[in-house]
């Protein structure tokens, strides 16, 4: 069939049809020569001006800086859109007319716009207005004037303000972290800044997204471990006694026993992250991490453990404290009453400073400087905060006596009070040093043994019995719940040398419930004025603290009947659970 | 001839597939952009509300309104009675 419809046709027509298609092809290629021939040479001073107008340009596109949220997912800092103003200042020049209503939108004066574009006049940008609700930016953006665009950026809000204020730190006007946790953990919380193809008009306005160029990368959230409870409680109570002691400052660390996580840090005087005019120098420090004192009698328990390790004391070992002042060479060892003979357990009970230097003498200067090295002092406690004081724990060659007696009552040696806050969990764990963490950890951290368990137990007995009425820290009690600490009340050291003398720091550092330690808290308190022991300072304020703590974690009270609490028994038949 | 046509054909077909992969990415560029404008709207409106949620529930407001209106107190040792679990074989 087909064969013989091919054999009727005659030759020409096919001729015919060949020319027919390269006439059509020949003209196609005309028409395009031509074309590119009028755009390239004829036409092309006007379309280089329309495709100025109308420019493909490639700009950043902003990540959102991740949120940071608490151990219960409460917001601490969280990013909001906002958007910046800003002009070609060449373009912007040309439209002067245009210059009060623009002054006007901005709240800035005319003066104040004509000074900003000349001193950028021969830049290709220059920022306006940075900070602006998006509604107020688009607004201005709607006037229309030549040279003036919008641009998205973030602003980083506090909700807990001058609460977390220390730990979070802040970030600068470009969303960097600058400080604390924000500066820590910037690269995680920052993100990755991507790239589009965008089509711009005269003005400078996006008409319209062409393409993706490279995909921004939003941040990370970040979960702390902090207790936003705990830290409410711990920052109001602390300030209230700084208020009522009239004192130069004061920070509060707590620390979770078995993890080695901050649930609370906490500083006066603070500030408030979300107005940028209150972060000045001195309300900055997170003195929890920057600060160094001498310790005082808080090391105590460390040189008497150290004492009952060795095996040469025990806690009925009698010492002689009379008359209460002790030479060692030219140098007087003082205490505060005469206190006669005492045992070794009341030396930490009443808090001998003659009795511990006395004990510490028998023991080589370098065993004492290793049981402090092993507990954290002298070293940085691996705590993410920038600029973290690793404290001071001289190694000697030669210890001069009266050397080896002062760091046996914590004199000659520094630290801050997250490093007293990690030494005092080796004790409440029963021995083991753990790093110090703001992460939230999910799972047990393991540490290392750094002392006997039967010596903390012992010792911790001692340190029950300092939080009762024969005890130093009779107001460290709290109802119902059985807590063990010490306290110290320490001379401030003069920047003369020396020590000043109606200056002190006040100390309190424990944890509770005695029992199963859970929650360990040093409070230091900075030149309290009039009263300054620390059983009256500082105590209270670690009483309220870990009063709530206990409270808001459902610990049970393990006082027994004793505190005024009721025991009901219930019996259930079986095993638990089955 | 053949192949030069072949080869041609091959030119054209894929001269216009990139056209029309052009245009199909701008348009799905373009809903993207829609998706993602979409998106930061919500998450502008999902930081103001996590802003207002965290004012709300400041601990002072609560507070206040737990000890002031609702007359709520801390309980005192006598309050509390501890459950112990005897387990009877």
């Amino acid at each position: 069939m087909k064969s013989t419809r091919h054999s009727t046709r005659p030759n020409g027509f096919y001729r015919a049809r060949q020319w027919m298609v390269l006439a059509l092809v020949g003209l196609g290629m005309a028409v395009l020569t031509g074309r590119a021939f009028q755009v390239q040479i004829l036409d092309s001073s006007r379309l280089q001006s329309e495709g100025a107008a109308r420019q493909l340009r490639s700009i950043a596109v902003t990540p959102a800086r991740g949120r940071i949220i608490d151990r219960n997912g409460d917001v601490l800092a969280v990013s909001t859109p906002l958007d910046a103003v800003w002009a070609h200042p060449p373009t912007l020049f040309q439209a002067a007319g245009d210059w009060p209503r623009l002054a006007d939108a901005l709240g800035m004066s005319i003066n104040q716009v004509g000074s900003l574009l000349n001193r950028y006049q021969d830049r290709e940008f220059v920022y306006l207005r940075r900070h602006l609700p998006p509604a107020e930016a688009a607004r201005i953006e709607d006037l229309g004037i030549p040279g003036v665009a919008s641009l998205r950026e973030y602003g980083r809000y506090y909700p807990a303000g001058p609460i977390t204020s220390h730990v979070l730190g802040f970030t600068d006007v470009d969303d960097r972290g600058q400080e604390g946790i924000e500066r820590a953990f910037d690269n995680h919380l920052a993100g990755i800044e991507g790239r589009k193809r965008v089509l711009r008009d005269r003005k400078g306005r996006v008409v319209e997204d062409i393409e993706s160029v490279q995909p921004v990368y939003h941040g990370h959230d970040l979960k702390l471990s902090l207790d936003l409870r705990i830290q409410v409680s711990a920052q109001r109570h602390l300030a209230q006694t700084a208020r009522e002691t009239h004192a130069a400052g004061a920070s509060a660390v707590m620390l979770d026993v078995q993890t080695g996580e901050v649930l609370a840090m906490v500083n006066v005087p603070d500030f408030n992250p979300n107005n940028r005019t209150d972060r000045t120098g001195e309300r900055f420090r997170n003195r929890s991490v920057t600060d160094v004192f001498e310790p005082g009698s808080t090391v105590k328990p460390f040189t008497l453990s150290m004492a009952l390790a060795s095996g040469r004391f025990s806690l009925e070992t009698p010492v002689s404290t009379s008359p209460g002042i002790h030479y060692v060479g030219r140098h007087p060892i003082r205490d505060v009453h005469d206190y006669g003979e005492l045992t070794l357990s009341r030396v930490l009970i009443k808090s001998s400073n003659v009795g511990t230097a006395k004990i510490a003498m028998e023991l080589a200067p370098e065993e004492l400087h290793g049981v402090l090295a092993k507990v954290g002092f002298g070293q940085t406690t691996g705590i993410e905060l920038p600029g973290e004081q690793g404290g001071r724990l001289l190694k000697r060659d030669r210890w001069r006596p009266i050397e080896h007696a002062t760091l046996s009552f914590g004199y000659g040696l520094s630290s801050t009070p997250v490093q007293l806050a990690r030494a005092y969990s080796v004790l409440a764990s029963g021995g083991i040093l753990r790093p110090v963490t703001l992460k939230h950890q999910s799972r047990p951290v393991n540490g290392q043994r750094v002392l006997p368990e039967h010596i903390t137990r012992q010792i911790n007995v001692l340190l029950e019995k300092v939080v009762s009425a024969e005890g130093t820290a009779r107001r460290a009690a709290i109802p119902a719940y059985r807590v063990a600490g010490k306290t110290g009340t320490v001379h401030k050291i003069s920047p003369e040398g020396g020590y000043e003398e109606s200056r002190y720091q006040a100390l309190f550092v424990g944890f509770a419930p005695a029992s199963a330690p859970r929650f360990v808290l040093a409070v230091m308190v900075d030149e309290p004025q009039g009263r300054h022991f620390g059983g009256e300072v500082a105590a209270p304020a670690f009483a309220r603290i870990m009063a709530d703590a206990l409270r808001i974690h459902g610990v049970r009270p393990d006082a027994g009947v004793d505190s005024g609490v009721t025991i009901v028994a219930h019996t259930r038949q079986g095993a638990p659970g089955a | 001839m053949k192949w030069a046509g072949f080869l041609s054909l091959i030119a054209l077909v894929s001269a216009l597939s990139v056209v029309v992969v052009r245009h199909q990415n701008r348009l799905e560029f373009l809903e993207v952009r829609a998706a993602e404008k979409l998106r930061d709207r919500l998450n502008d409106e999902w930081g103001r509300l996590q802003l207002e949620q965290a004012t709300w529930a400041r601990h002072s407001l609560v507070e206040q309104a737990a000890r002031q209106e609702l007359g709520m107190v801390t309980p005192g040792p006598t309050d509390i009675v501890v459950v112990q679990l005897e387990v009877a074989q």
